[in-house]
């Protein structure tokens, strides 16, 4: 038995393989669902009637979705040239607090102080992506340790900011920054619910990432150094400014993500704003076999299993960390997939 | 000034160095094992965060420490054969896999946990390894309470880099590791079975890793909790490359690095006016910092995060 590469994936396998990928991810957790005494089915049926049961619940998956397109785009930019980004939730992180730092005490009109401070929040993810992939352009460091080294140090830092220079002094119990300007607070897309039109920017935004990807030389020059450095280095591609435009557009998006969260959702900035959507964001991205439009699935997909565990875990008991081993099962599983979508088995 | 150098004079600090680097000997140790046979684990987070869990949990259910750490190394190797099955026999990407393998590993320990434990207003503790005293060597000045104070798993880190220098150094087995991670063509044409190598090699370093992680909550602290191995996994991929890949390296590199954590931890009670959590992140600038200074130089194994296909060059 021997694996031989496709000539050609046909179209339904690109589909049907994170689909399988979840069905298998799931039916392995539930026996760790069922290890709790729970029935792994009314487990389930708790954990979409929780995300996606009422117009409240389906507006709170989409808030939760909405900084998740946004780190899977920036995994999916990222992974197609083999730049290995596993720094969004820094970048996420330095995003927000940029945000709010500059947000604070903006003097601006409403509209154009918006589109400034999302820049700015951009600009802080893509800066900070920009040092690792300079350190592997000109030390030969690889980018997944100093990536996931910097996330601490990120946090860290947005600590000691807010427990010093930011720190909000009206702000009682854990420190928190002080808020944005209310002028800068991106409108409800529904009223009385959490859910921002920052969900709308994000849909853009995949978008944007799949118009610049299939359509421009930029888009182009990354997939073939994605598929063969060495090719596209002979056809005259320049792989380090390739590699150095790559990272800037992944760090901004995931920049852009904290940026939204703060002005969409939480207002400050916190240490703990972020249950660990930088990690997820590569699930995402894997999910969605590196696709534009797949990411933008795959997050409302993730972001169902986040928030209907949380439901799920108030009803039955079983510990909300399911969601998590729900979410890395689906990154194992959907590997797998992709494996069986590029070969096939030969005797 | 004067008291940031008096610390350097305290034999606590020269004993808390080892104790820090105890956890990162036996990562270092583990993905340094792992990538002399060509195949990078950045599962090495969560399979240390399963070691913690399991170990400790083996003897808050009435195991004795020993068991604990058996039961670690053992859970650390079965998702380690994981990690092996996904990139050895697949080729699947090892960036990718080893990313799930922690996020997947890590999430299990916290969701087990929660499952298995009562956790109240503090986490649930054990009776951890406690320090020995050595008789007759714990009493010679300074050097005494310094070496000779430590806990077992403390001389069982110091131990296994004797013996994994010298099983990869001067034994056929250690020739054959190194070199599938150099040409594993080369191996096949000698009759030997690299996918095997590779595989025992990342199995085995996995169970090294869980029980550095096992350290952390049977001897450093005597709890589990989230998030408490805090990128010491992370640091130690980044110790290998500085040690050049050699278990002698790495074991300065882990006791240097643990000399900046403990001398860190200290500089906090007596510089005042600087926020701690600019000393907190000193040990990860480092570690970038120490990658930067070896990158050009490192004598990365050739054929490192190449799959081995057979027939395929």
């Amino acid at each position: 038995m021997r694996l031989e590469r496709r000539s050609h994936v046909p179209l339904y396998l690109v589909i049907t393989a994170p689909i399988v990928a979840v069905v298998i991810a799931l039916t392995l957790a539930a026996g760790l669902i069922a290890a709790a005494g729970v029935n792994p089915m009314t487990a389930y049926a708790e954990m979409l009637r929780g995300a996606l049961g009422s117009r409240l619940s389906i507006t709170e998956t989409l808030t939760r979705a909405t900084p998740l397109i946004l780190t899977g785009l920036a995994a999916a930019i990222a992974f197609r040239a083999r730049l290995w980004n596993i720094g969004g939730e820094g970048q996420f992180f330095m995003g927000a607090l940029m945000t709010a730092w500059v947000g604070h005490s903006l003097g601006l009109p409403p509209v154009l102080g918006v589109a400034v401070l999302l820049v700015i929040g951009m600009a802080a993810g893509a800066a900070l992506l920009a040092g690792p992939a300079y350190l592997r352009l000109r030390f030969g460091v690889d980018e997944v340790v100093t990536t996931l080294l910097l996330n601490f140090i990120v946090i860290l830092f947005v600590g000691m900011m807010v427990e010093g220079p930011l720190r909000d002094p009206m702000a009682f119990g854990w420190p928190s920054s002080v808020p944005v300007n209310g002028d800068f607070r991106l409108p409800d897309l529904i009223a009385r619910t959490r859910l921002h039109i920052g969900f709308l920017i994000a849909i853009a935004a995949a978008g944007v990432v799949w118009l610049i990807l299939s359509r421009t030389v930029f888009g182009t020059e990354t997939r073939a150094v994605g598929l063969s450095p060495s090719a596209a280095s002979f056809a005259g591609i320049s792989l380090p400014r390739n590699l150095m435009a790559v990272a800037l557009f992944s760090g901004a998006m995931a920049g852009l993500a904290g940026s939204m969260e703060v002005l969409g959702v939480t207002a400050m900035v916190t240490t703990t704003m972020s249950p660990g959507f930088g990690y997820a964001g590569i699930v995402v991205a894997m999910l969605a076999a590196l696709h534009p439009a797949g990411v933008v699935a795959a997050a409302i997909f993730v972001a169902t299993v986040f928030v209907g565990a949380d439901a799920m875990s108030r009803a039955t008991g079983v510990p909300s960390f399911i969601a998590d081993v729900i979410v890395a099962l689906c990154l194992l599983t959907m590997l797998v997939a992709l494996l069986f979508t590029t070969y096939r088995v030969r005797k | 000034m004067i008291e940031a150098l008096e610390l350097l004079a305290n034999t606590s600090l020269w004993a808390a160095v080892l104790r820090i680097a105890t956890p990162l000997i036996f990562g270092v140790l583990g993905a340094l094992l792992c990538e002399r046979a060509g195949v990078l684990n950045l599962g090495i987070e969560g399979i240390m965060t399963m070691g913690a869990m399991t170990g400790w949990l083996t003897v808050y259910m009435g195991g004795d420490l020993w068991t604990g750490l058996m039961v670690a190394a053992l859970c650390g190797a079965i998702i380690g054969l994981l990690h092996a099955i996904l990139t050895v026999p697949l080729g699947l990407s090892q960036h990718v896999s080893g990313l799930g393998i922690t996020l997947f590993a890590s999430a299990l320990a916290y969701y087990l946990y929660r499952l298995l434990v009562e956790v109240g207003d503090l986490p649930p503790t054990i009776e951890p390894f406690l320090p020995l005293d050595v008789p007759f060597l714990s009493d010679i000045p300074i050097l005494g309470p310094i070496v000779f104070q430590q806990t077992m798993p403390t001389y069982l880190a110091l131990t296994s880099v004797g013996v994994l220098a010298y099983v990869l150094a001067r034994t056929p087995l250690g020739l054959a590791i190194r070199m599938t991670g150099e040409n594993p063509h080369a191996v096949e044409a000698q009759g030997l079975n690299p996918i095997l190598i590779r595989i025992g090699a990342v199995v085995a370093g996995s169970a090294l890793m869980a029980i550095g992680g096992a350290f952390l909550t049977m001897a450093a602290f005597n709890s589990f909790f989230p998030e408490m191995v805090q990128g010491r996994g992370w640091i130690c991929i980044a110790l290998v490359v500085f040690a050049s890949w050699r278990p002698g390296k790495a074991l300065v590199g882990a006791l240097l690095f643990a000399f900046f954590d403990a001398y860190q931890l200290r500089l906090q009670t007596v510089v005042e006016g600087v926020p701690y959590q600019l000393f907190l992140m000193a040990p990860y600038v480092l570690s970038i910092l120490a990658l930067v200074l070896v990158a050009r130089r490192a004598e990365v194994p050739d054929a490192l995060m190449t799959p081995f296909r057979r027939g395929e060059r």
